[in-house]
C-alpha cells in the first residue's frame, strides 16, 4: 500500500539507543519523493531552545528575523524568497496571517513538538491540502502524538525553566488513553519575562581609540503569555482523526529600534488568538485514500502606541479564518497513484483604523498531481489552480486573481547498494499580497501585483551506516539551486514595528547552495558523539532596474555565507551540546555601500543536562549559556540582541 | 576517505566564514566633482539628509564651494563628533544656519543638535518631543513639536513651540498652537505656524497660529487650507504657505497672505500650483511639486517659477534638460541668494541613497553627486566676516 516504499526515514540514533519509537500514522503517509532536513525531539531537547524560530536556524536555507529578546517578533525566510512565500503547517494544517503574512514563530513552544521538518519547494506527498503544492517553501511542524508504555495509560511531563531577562517558564503535557484507541493530550505553558537585557554599542576610531561605547539595558520587552492546546486522536480501521484546540494569549512590549537619544518605547500589543481544526484520514477499499481538513481561527490584536513622543495609536485588528479541504489519492497501479485536492478559504478582517476598507478574501485551490514510484526513479508531478477574489467595503473590490503553478519533482537512486540520491525540482510559486500590503489604511498599496517565484534545484543525498567501529552513521545532502522572484514585495521596518513600507521591489535572482551533514560516533562504551553542520550560500541579486543605484547589489539581510554547527556529547546520563550559529556579512538596505553595511556575528550556546530518576519519574537538569563569548550584535538594524545569558531547566516524565 | 570527508567538509565550509572586526564609526566620503567652483560669497552647503524611521540614518552632507573644484564631503557628522553615541539620530527635519551656529531638527530622536556652523562640531543639543522646524528671532531659537498636551474630544495632543536661547541653549518659554505644527517664520514681533494636524487624519488642521513674541501666547489662529506645511516670509513682507491637502480629494495647494497693519495675516492668493516645496530668492519663488496620476499610476512633477509680486506663474519648467526628467522624487529644492543657480535633491525610492543635483541659473543641468538617504533640507554657508 505505501507509495513510496523507499529507504525507511529511520532515526538515525535508534540503531545505537535501541529506542522504541512507534509511528502510529506511518502506514498512512504517502512518502514525499524529496527527502527533508527534520529536527525530531530528541534533539530539539538538546538544542536550549526556546521557540521554534530558535530551532529554525539549524536548517540550511532558511534566514531568521530576530528582533530581539523573549518577546520579539521571529520570523524566518526560506532561500531569499520572503517569509510570505514559505507556508508553515501545525500538525498538517497550514497556519495563517491574510493580514501581514508574517507568523510570529516566537509564539509557538517547542515544549510539545515532537518534529519540524523543512521542504523546499513543497512537500512532495499526495495526501496533502490542495494549498500545500504551492508554496516555494514549507514547514511542517508536527506535536506530540500521545503513545503509551504497557500497562500505562497515562503521561505526564512538568516543565520549568527560570532564564536571563527575569523569564519564568512553567509547562506541562498530560496525555490520557481514553478507549483503546481513543487518546486525548492536554499541553499548557505560561511564560512571563521581563524581557530587560543588558545590550552594547561599540564603535572605533580608524587609529583604533574607542569612539564611544555604550552599555545600556533594553526596555519595553517585557511579556507574559499563556498558551493551551487540546488534542484527541482516534484510531480507525484503516484510518484516523485528530481534532485539536488550540489557544494563545499574551501581552506583550515592543521595544522598537535603538536610536540616537531614544532609549525606550512605548509600544504594546496583545494578542488573542484561538484556533480550533480537524481532520480525519481514510483509506476506502484498496485503492482509495482520502482526506478531510477543516479549521477556524480568529486572531485578535490589540497594538498600542503610547510614546508621548510619537502618534498615538490604539487600534485593534479582528482577523477570522475558515478552511476546508478534501484529498483524495487513488491508486492506479501499485507504482502509480493520482490525487486530487481542493480547499476552501474565507479569511477576513476587521479593524477600528479610520477608513479602512475591512478586506475579505475568497481563495479557491485546486489540484492534480500524479506520483510514479519505479524501483529506481521517484517522480512526482502537480499542478495547483489558485482563485482569489478579494472584496472590501469600497464599491470597486480589486479583480480577482487566478493562477497556475506547476511542479515537477524526481528523485533518483543510481545504486542498490549504497544509499545515494540524486533529486531535482522545478516549480512555479506565487503569493498574494497581504491585507497590510494592499488596504492598510496609510500605507498599503491596492495596486500591488502578486509575487512569483521560479524555482530550479538539484542536489544529492547520501548516507551510510557502521555497526561497529568509530563511525556509525554519516549523511550528507546538498542542493544547488536558482530562483527568480519577479514583483518582489519588500517591507522595511518603518519605526514602529508594525508597520511597513510597501515596495515591489522587482525582479530578484537568487543563486543559492544548501549543505547538511551529520555524523555520529561511538569513541568509547557509553559515548556518544553526534555532529551536525548546516552552510548556505546566497546569492540574491536585486535585478529590477539598471538604473537604478542598487542594481545587482544582493538584497537586504540575505547574507552570502550562513550557517551553524551542532555538536553532541552524551555521557551515560549526561549530556553536553554546543551549537554555533553564523550569519555572514550583509547588507541592511537595498544599496551595497559601507552605511549599510552589516558584520558577520556568530554565537555559540552551550547547554549541559543530566537525567536522573526520583523514584518512577524521569528527571532531567539543563544549564544553559546562551551567546557564550558576549557578542554584540544586531540581527536587524537597531534592535540590539543579548549579550551572555544563562537558564535552567526542570523537566520531569511520569 | 569518506570517514574524512566531514573533516574535509568542515574545513572547506570554514573557509567561507570571515570574522567580525571592530566596528569603526562610518567616516566621511570626499567626492571631487572636477567642475571648477564659481567663486561668490557662498562657501558651502550643508545638506541634512532625513533617513528612514528607525533606521537612525540622518546624516549630514556638506558641499565644499570654497576650493578650486567643488567637492561633495559625504557623511561628516561622526567623523566630527566621534563621541556621540550612534551618531545624529533619527529622521532629520530641518536645518538652519543662525550666526555661527548650525541648527539640526532631529525629528525622531526627539533633539535640536546645535553645531559650530564653521565644522559641524557639536555645541550642545536640547530635548524636544518630536520636534519639526526651528526659526529664529532677537537672540532666541524658536522650534515646534509635535506634542503638547491632549486637549479633551481629541486623540491627538496640540503642538507647542519652544522658546531657546541661543546662548545658553535652554528652554526658555513655550506656547500652546494648532495640530502639528510645522514650518514657522518670525516678523515684526509676531511668529506664524503652520498647523498640519497630520495626526488627526482625516481631520487636518487648516490655520495659521499667530503668537505674539513678547508674551509668548497665541492671539489668532488664521483658517487658509488643509494640512498646511511650509511657511516662508518673502521680501515684501507676505506669508507663503503650502497646502498638502488631504492626499484624497483635496490636492496640494499655495497660498499669500498679507499681513495686515495689527500683524494679523489674510489670505490673498490661492495660487491653485500643486507646491510640495519652495524657495524664494529676489521676486522668484522657485517650487516644485509632486502628486499622484490615480490614472496613469504615476507620480507627476512639477518645478516651476512664480513671479511673488504679480502672483503669477512666470514658468512651469525650471529646466529643459533631461536629467531633470529623471528625478523620481523630488524632495527639496534651494537656490543660490545672488546667481539664482539651484539645486534640487532627489529623494529616489526613499530607501537609497539619493542625489543632489545643481543646474545653472539658466536651467542647464552642471552635476550631481549621490547623497545620504532622502536628501530633504539644506542651507548655504556664507563667507564669515
Amino acid at each position: 500500500m505505501h507509495l513510496w516504499a523507499q529507504h525507511p526515514q529511520y532515526n538515525r540514533l535508534d540503531s545505537i539507543q535501541q529506542l522504541d519509537v512507534v509511528y502510529i500514522s506511518s502506514r498512512y503517509n504517502h512518502k514525499e519523493v524529496i527527502p527533508s532536513q527534520t529536527l525530531s525531539g530528541e534533539q530539539l531537547e538538546k538544542l536550549s531552545s526556546n521557540s521554534i524560530a530558535d530551532a529554525l536556524r539549524y536548517f540550511s536555507g532558511i534566514q531568521l528575523k530576530d528582533y530581539g529578546g523573549v518577546g520579539g517578533i521571529k520570523t524566518v525566510n526560506i532561500r531569499s524568497m520572503g517569509t510570505n512565500h514559505l507556508g508553515i503547517s501545525y500538525d498538517g494544517i497550514e497556519l495563517g496571517n491574510a493580514q501581514n503574512g508574517q507568523i510570529d514563530l516566537g509564539q509557538f513552544s517547542l515544549d510539545n513538538v515532537e518534529e519540524i521538518t523543512l521542504f523546499n519547494g513543497q512537500k512532495s506527498a499526495l495526501l496533502q491540502p490542495a494549498s500545500d503544492f504551492g508554496h516555494a517553501g514549507a514547514i511542517y511542524i508536527r506535536t506530540r502524538a500521545p503513545r503509551f508504555d504497557e500497562d500505562k495509560n497515562m503521561n505526564l511531563k512538568l516543565s520549568a525553566k527560570y532564564a536571563s531577562s527575569d523569564m519564568i517558564r512553567l509547562s506541562g503535557l498530560w496525555e490520557q488513553r481514553l478507549t483503546p484507541r481513543i487518546s486525548s493530550s492536554v499541553s499548557a505553558e505560561a511564560l512571563t519575562a521581563s524581557g530587560k537585557y543588558k545590550f552594547r554599542y561599540r564603535r572605533f576610531r580608524q587609529d583604533g581609540t574607542v569612539a564611544y561605547d555604550t552599555t545600556a539595558i533594553r526596555q519595553n520587552g517585557d511579556i507574559w503569555a499563556l498558551r493551551a492546546e487540546g488534542n484527541l486522536h482516534g484510531m480507525l480501521d484503516e484510518g484516523f482523526w485528530k481534532f485539536k484546540v488550540y489557544t494563545y494569549h499574551s501581552e506583550r512590549g515592543i521595544p522598537g529600534a535603538i536610536v540616537n537619544n531614544v532609549w525606550r518605547r512605548g509600544e504594546r500589543q496583545a494578542d488573542h488568538n484561538f484556533f480550533t481544526q480537524g481532520r480525519w484520514q481514510q483509506q476506502l477499499g484498496e485503492k482509495l485514500t482520502t482526506q478531510a481538513v477543516a479549521k477556524y481561527a480568529y486572531y485578535h490584536t490589540h497594538y498600542v502606541n503610547r510614546d508621548t513622543t510619537q502618534l498615538m495609536v490604539d487600534n485593534t485588528y479582528k482577523q477570522q479564518e475558515l478552511y476546508f479541504s478534501t484529498s483524495n489519492v487513488y491508486d492506479f497501479l501499485p507504482w502509480w497513484s493520482a490525487s486530487l485536492c481542493y480547499d476552501f478559504k474565507w479569511n477576513k478582517l476587521d479593524s477600528d483604523m479610520r477608513q479602512f476598507v475591512e478586506p475579505q478574501r475568497y481563495s479557491n485551490y485546486l489540484s492534480l498531481a500524479t506520483a510514479l514510484n519505479l524501483p529506481q526513479i521517484k517522480m512526482q508531478g502537480s499542478i495547483l489552480m489558485t482563485a482569489v477574489k478579494d472584496h472590501t467595503r469600497k464599491a470597486v473590490s480589486p479583480k480577482s486573481i487566478t493562477e497556475y503553478t506547476p511542479a515537477v519533482f524526481v528523485n533518483y537512486t543510481p545504486f542498490e547498494t549504497y544509499d545515494l540520491s540524486i533529486r531535482a525540482y522545478a516549480k512555479k510559486s506565487f503569493r498574494m499580497p497581504t491585507f497590510n500590503d494592499l488596504y492598510y489604511t496609510d500605507l498599503g498599496n491596492a495596486l500591488l501585483k502578486p509575487e512569483s517565484a521560479l524555482q530550479y534545484n538539484l542536489g544529492m543525498s547520501y548516507d551510510h551506516q557502521w555497526r561497529t567501529g568509530l563511525f556509525r552513521f554519516f549523511h550528507i545532502q546538498t542542493d544547488a539551486y536558482y530562483n527568480s522572484v519577479h514583483d518582489k514585495i519588500v517591507a522595511y521596518p518603518k519605526g514602529q514595528q508594525f508597520r511597513w513600507t510597501m515596495l515591489n521591489l522587482g525582479k530578484v535572482h537568487i543563486k543559492g547552495i544548501d549543505v547538511e551533514a551529520e555524523l555520529t560516533m561511538v569513541p568509547t562504551k557509553d559515548l556518544l558523539v553526534t555532529g551536525r553542520l548546516q552552510y548556505t550560500y546566497q546569492d540574491a541579486r536585486d535585478v529590477t532596474d539598471p538604473t537604478d543605484s542598487y542594481y545587482c547589489d544582493q538584497i537586504p539581510y540575505i547574507p552570502w555565507h550562513s550557517g551553524s554547527a551542532i555538536i553532541n556529547v552524551q555521557y551515560r546520563n549526561w549530556n553536553l551540546n554546543y551549537s554555533f550559529i553564523y550569519a555572514g556579512e550583509r547588507y541592511n538596505q537595498q544599496e551595497n555601500i559601507k552605511y549599510n553595511y552589516m558584520q558577520p556575528w556568530y554565537t555559540s550556546d552551550l547547554s549541559l543536562s543530566k537525567e536522573f530518576k526520583i523514584k518512577r519519574a524521569d528527571c532531567r537538569v539543563m544549564l544553559e549559556v546562551n551567546n557564550v563569548f558576549s557578542q554584540d550584535y544586531d540581527v536587524i538594524l537597531n534592535y540590539p540582541m543579548p549579550k551572555r545569558n544563562y537558564g535552567i531547566t526542570f523537566d520531569m516524565k511520569i | 576517505m569518506k570517514r574524512y570527508g566531514f573533516v574535509i567538509l568542515i574545513l572547506t565550509v570554514l573557509q567561507f566564514f570571515a570574522c567580525r572586526s571592530d566596528e569603526t564609526i562610518v567616516y566621511m566620503e570626499d567626492e571631487d566633482t572636477g567642475v571648477t567652483t564659481t567663486k561668490s560669497e557662498v562657501v558651502g552647503l550643508y545638506l541634512l539628509n532625513e533617513g528612514n524611521m528607525g533606521s537612525n540614518k540622518c546624516t549630514l552632507d556638506y558641499l565644499d564651494l570654497s576650493g578650486e573644484t567643488v567637492h561633495y564631503l559625504r557623511n561628516i557628522y561622526a567623523e566630527r563628533n566621534p563621541n556621540e553615541v550612534k551618531e545624529l539620530g533619527d529622521v532629520g527635519n530641518d536645518i538652519q544656519i543662525y550666526g555661527s551656529q548650525l541648527w539640526m531638527v532631529i525629528n525622531c530622536s526627539n533633539k535640536v543638535e546645535v553645531c559650530r556652523a564653521t565644522d559641524a562640531v557639536k555645541i550642545g543639543k536640547i530635548n524636544i518631543p518630536n520636534c519639526r522646524y526651528v526659526t529664529f528671532d532677537g537672540g532666541y531659537a524658536y522650534v515646534s513639536s509635535y506634542v503638547g498636551p491632549v486637549s479633551a474630544g481629541s486623540s491627538a495632543p496640540r503642538g507647542m513651540v519652544y522658546k531657546i536661547d541661543t546662548l545658553t541653549l535652554q528652554k526658555t518659554d513655550s506656547c500652546i498652537v494648532g495640530y502639528q505644527p510645522e514650518e514657522m517664520v518670525a516678523s515684526r514681533g509676531k511668529l506664524y505656524v503652520a498647523n498640519s494636524g497630520g495626526y488627526n487624519f482625516p481631520n487636518y488642521d487648516c490655520t495659521i497660529s499667530q503668537i505674539n513674541l513678547r508674551t509668548m501666547k497665541e492671539e489668532a489662529q488664521i483658517e487658509v487650507s488643509t494640512n498646511l506645511h511650509h511657511l516662508k516670509l518673502d521680501r515684501y513682507g507676505q506669508l507663503w504657505v503650502s497646502s498638502r491637502g488631504n492626499y484624497q480629494d483635496k490636492a496640494p495647494n499655495l497660498y499669500c497672505l498679507r499681513i495686515t497693519e495689527s500683524g494679523q495675516p489674510i489670505v490673498t492668493h490661492q495660487m491653485d500650483v500643486e507646491v510640495s516645496d519652495f524657495c524664494i530668492v529676489g521676486d522668484s519663488l522657485y517650487y516644485y511639486g509632486v502628486g499622484w496620476n490615480q490614472v496613469k499610476q504615476e507620480n507627476t512633477r512639477q518645478f516651476g517659477i512664480i513671479n511673488i509680486r504679480t502672483h503669477q506663474v512666470v514658468t512651469d519648467r525650471l529646466s529643459s534638460t533631461p536629467e531633470l526628467e529623471k528625478i523620481r522624487m523630488p524632495y527639496g529644492i534651494i537656490v543660490h541668494p545672488q546667481n539664482r543657480d539651484f539645486y534640487l535633491m532627489d529623494a529616489k525610492n526613499y530607501v537609497s541613497s539619493g542625489e543632489l543635483l545643481h543646474f545653472k541659473a539658466d536651467g542647464s543641468f552642471d552635476y550631481k553627486v549621490r547623497t545620504g538617504d532622502i536628501p530633504a533640507h539644506a542651507v548655504f554657508v556664507n563667507k564669515s566676516k
